[in-house]
């Protein structure tokens, strides 16, 4: 048998942890810049605009922490426990955002209450998982088949750097999503955020980028050394095209000739997409073959072929199929949110 | 107060699944529930049924997002304070789990859009379909996650590999095995009951208000139906799961029951007092050879005692002893009240049965007290292990300081109770509400219906609502 059934699990997980980043990202983002937004019209309206998918983007989470434990179990059982205190954080970041989705529709008195917890567990939740970036990049201990480092080992300047360099992408990828979904006062709003979230978010990256190679010796050899420099060539190449792309369209600022969304709503969206997606694959390129750096591989971690084969058969059918009607659900609410539509 | 991080771990776990269970409880049946009104709203065209759909989906949509973020928390659970038990039992656990994801949540939440705001978007049908998708997903939902518990309460289809892992050697076995028919039966039953029994008491609510409530009463009736059908059906599944049990987990049993010494003729204990020290049931109020009868169908049926099992493996019997005995007692009251409403159907209709309307508001929460009882049956009484007989809970524990579980802990607790609470609030205000009243702010869905005045809703604000928007 050819197919090496843990690097395809670790694509697949790999491809959760991606969709949930760039999924959950921009309604993290939305409740990010809640309170920048104004009056309650166009905070309705941008919380109107992610209320029918953020609970499909979140699913990805629970497939990333699902999947690991079922095809990863060890690296499950060391990861979580290393990056305790983060982890736990953005649990309840994610409870205060989720429940505000609902219970600020419920209440006029108390809608305020809802709107701080919305942004106040959007930000935590982003900073919470930045954080918990930056603690896996910079390495995990491992002992026998447990993580043997301290309770505070997450928390270093490098982790805080990727909690804020995340909670800013988050906040860029929520802005250009109002921009192509929001017209008017909530679109002009987004579209003053974006610019300097956008010079932020770039910066970011470099100052990433020029750092994670000084934390791992490993890291700094597939970077820098010949042929490995090669491979790796197109992803600094690209990032820089999207870097450009992004920070020139998010200047451009024409209003919307009717309600479609026309193409320079939807390029900085696009653009800051793509950036995350180079910035993930640069991080997988680092890390390969390890899921947890620098002392479990893949392979190490995966759990018996016949876990990872009764998953796949499954997997091969339903993903490709929740795709598809994920795609649907976001098909049926294409176009500029209407004000006031909802079943409150 | 000193406690390990092991007790925390655990106290934390029992915390926010026993927050998390009362959400899949009720949604489970709500989201069949609103795809019955549905159907019946398509089939006959009758504008009750889609008054009462638009009545039920905002409570759903509370509920829902409340189950959602709870269970999240669950999902990471495992990984923070319980990695050696997600080392040891993830190559098992963990493709369940991952079948959970991808068969249930995803077609939960990617059809949960369209439900809560696309009618106006996909038409009535496919609207409809939407409804089946999510009502579905529940109930995927509920078959994976009682498998992979079942799976803990009674092993099967495993070996273990030289990590000290459990590994997979048959699949089927490891799904279907031996308790998680019986569980599955018996927790899906709970779920209807439970939302029958809320949607019940919300619609005698109403009729003790306003008897003349068109669509409150159709709910009540509704409601009672379920009661009265459905609660008969859930107490013979729950004596065949106790049989499973006494096959499977004998020593459970014998906590159930609180029988310390293995003997004939067995009495059912009314009442006691489980002494683990002693090894006795203080107080004891028995009915002689009934529970014999019960267990074995003879009247001097021998059954185990803990007598028969190491000390060391004793769940907390006074613990497994009164949820059990909580859970049969509300069960009884749910079949009293079904039974009731057959005789007041029978006796004249049941909009004039004041009392039934007043017990039956009593009895709205009874689901869940139900359900959490049973739970705390069936998962006190697996102790001390995670996996039954294999695995000790206290070896399955994440190697983490106590302060680290003691904050979490109280982070969960502060925010549970404040989050849950404002949730469980605005559930009860929206159900203070008639429905027959307030549909102008509902006008998403107003070219299928023809525009209703709601008479006779005077004095109908329920005094929770007498405030609120």
């Amino acid at each position: 048998m050819g197919i090496d059934l843990a690097f395809l699990w670790a694509a697949i997980i790999a491809f959760a942890v991606l969709a949930y980043v760039v999924l959950d990202g921009f309604d993290l983002g939305i409740g990010i810049l809640f309170p920048l937004l104004g009056e309650k019209q166009a905070r309705d309206d941008a919380m109107n605009s992610v209320a029918p998918v953020w609970d499909g983007n979140e699913t990805w989470l629970v497939l990333g922490g699902g999947g690991l434990l079922a095809v990863f179990p060890l690296a499950y059982a060391i990861v979580l426990p290393a990056l305790y205190a983060p982890i736990i954080a953005m649990l309840i970041g994610l409870v205060l955002r989720g429940v505000a989705f609902e219970f600020r529709w419920r209440t006029e008195r108390g809608r305020f209450i809802w709107d701080w917890a919305f942004f106040f567990g959007s930000t935590v939740a982003a900073l919470a998982q930045g954080i918990a970036l930056g603690a896996l990049v910079q390495g995990i201990r491992v002992e026998g088949r447990a993580y043997a480092g301290g309770w505070y080992d997450w928390l270093t300047p490098f982790s805080m750097a990727t909690g804020i360099a995340l909670l800013v992408g988050y906040a860029l990828l929520g802005a250009t999503w109002l921009i192509m979904k929001t017209e008017g006062d909530v679109q002009r709003r987004a579209r003053r955020f974006a610019q300097p979230l956008a010079f932020a978010l770039v910066a970011g990256i470099l100052v990433f980028s020029v750092w994670t190679p000084f934390l791992e010796a490993k890291y700094m050899q597939r970077w820098f050394s010949f042929p490995s420099m090669l491979y790796a060539a197109p992803i600094p190449i690209l990032t820089a095209l999207a870097a450009w792309r992004l920070i020139a369209s998010v200047r451009e600022a024409q209003p919307s000739p009717d309600s479609t969304v026309a193409r320079h709503e939807r390029e900085p969206f696009l653009a800051t997409l793509a950036l995350f997606m180079l910035c993930y694959a640069g991080i997988g390129f680092s890390f390969y073959p390890h899921i947890v750096p620098s002392s479990v591989t893949i392979w190490d971690a995966a759990a018996p072929e016949s876990s990872l084969m009764f998953l796949l058969v499954g997997a091969s059918v339903l993903v490709p199929l929740i795709l598809a009607y994920t795609a649907y659900a976001y098909w049926v609410f294409r176009g500029k949110v209407a004000s006031g539509g909802g079943y409150h | 107060m000193d406690m390990s991080a092991l007790d925390l771990a655990r106290l934390q776990f029992a915390f926010t699944i026993s927050a998390h269970i009362f959400f899949p409880a009720f949604s489970i049946g709500l989201a069949s529930y609103l795809a019955v009104l549905e159907g019946l709203w398509l089939l006959t065209g009758r504008d009750v049924f889609i008054r009462l759909f638009d009545y039920w989906i905002r409570i759903f949509a509370v509920a829902f997002g409340m189950g959602v973020v709870s269970g999240v928390v669950m999902s990471y659970q495992f990984g923070t304070n319980w990695s050696v038990f997600s080392d040891k039992t993830g190559p098992v656990l963990g493709p369940l789990m991952g079948y959970e994801v991808l068969t249930a949540f995803f077609l939960e939440a990617g059809f949960l859009g369209v439900m809560l705001f696309g009618r106006d978007r996909v038409g009535p049908r496919l609207h409809f379909l939407a409804t089946l998708m999510v009502a579905g997903g529940t109930l995927l939902s509920a078959f994976w996650i009682l498998s992979v518990n079942s799976w803990m309460q009674t092993p099967a289809g495993f070996a273990m590999n030289d990590k000290g892992q459990f590994v997979p050697t048959d699949w089927w076995a490891v799904v279907f095995n031996p308790s998680f028919p019986y569980r599955l039966v018996h927790m899906v039953l709970a779920a209807y009951l439970t939302t029958a029994f809320v949607v019940g008491a919300v619609g005698a609510w109403h009729l003790l208000r306003d008897r003349g409530d068109r669509p409150s009463l159709l709910m009540f009736s509704m409601a009672m139906w379920m009661a009265a059908l459905v609660t008969p059906v859930q107490i013979a599944a729950g004596d065949m799961h106790g049989l499973n049990t006494l096959e499977h987990q004998p020593m459970k049993i014998a906590a159930m029951e609180g029988l310390y010494e293995t003997r004939k003729g067995v009495p059912l204990l009314l009442f006691g007092v489980p002494d683990n020290e002693a090894g006795v049931t203080r107080y004891a109020v028995e009915v002689p050879n009934l529970a014999s009868l019960i267990l074995k169908h003879s009247l001097d049926g021998e059954v185990k005692g803990l007598d028969a099992f190491p000390r060391a493996d004793w769940p907390h019997t006074l613990l497994v002893f009164w949820s059990f005995r909580i859970m049969v007692a509300v069960g009884f009251a749910m079949l009293a009240v079904g039974v009731w409403s057959v005789i007041a159907r029978w006796r004249g209709g049941l909009a004039d049965a004041r009392w039934l309307h007043r017990a039956a508001v009593l009895m709205g929460p009874s689901g869940f007290l139900a359900v959490l009882a049973g739970w705390i049956t069936t998962e006190s009484g697996r102790q001390p292990y995670t996996v039954y007989g294999l695995l000790r809970t206290a070896d399955s524990v994440s190697a983490i300081g106590a302060p680290a579980v003691a904050s979490s802990l109280v982070a969960f607790f502060v925010v549970y109770l404040t989050v849950f609470g404002a949730g469980t609030y605005y559930v009860l205000r929206l159900m203070s509400r008639s429905p027959n009243q307030g549909s102008a702010d509902s006008g998403s869905h107003k070219p299928h219906r023809a525009a209703v005045a709601a008479p006779g809703s005077h004095g109908a604000v329920g005094g929770l609502s007498s405030n609120g928007n």
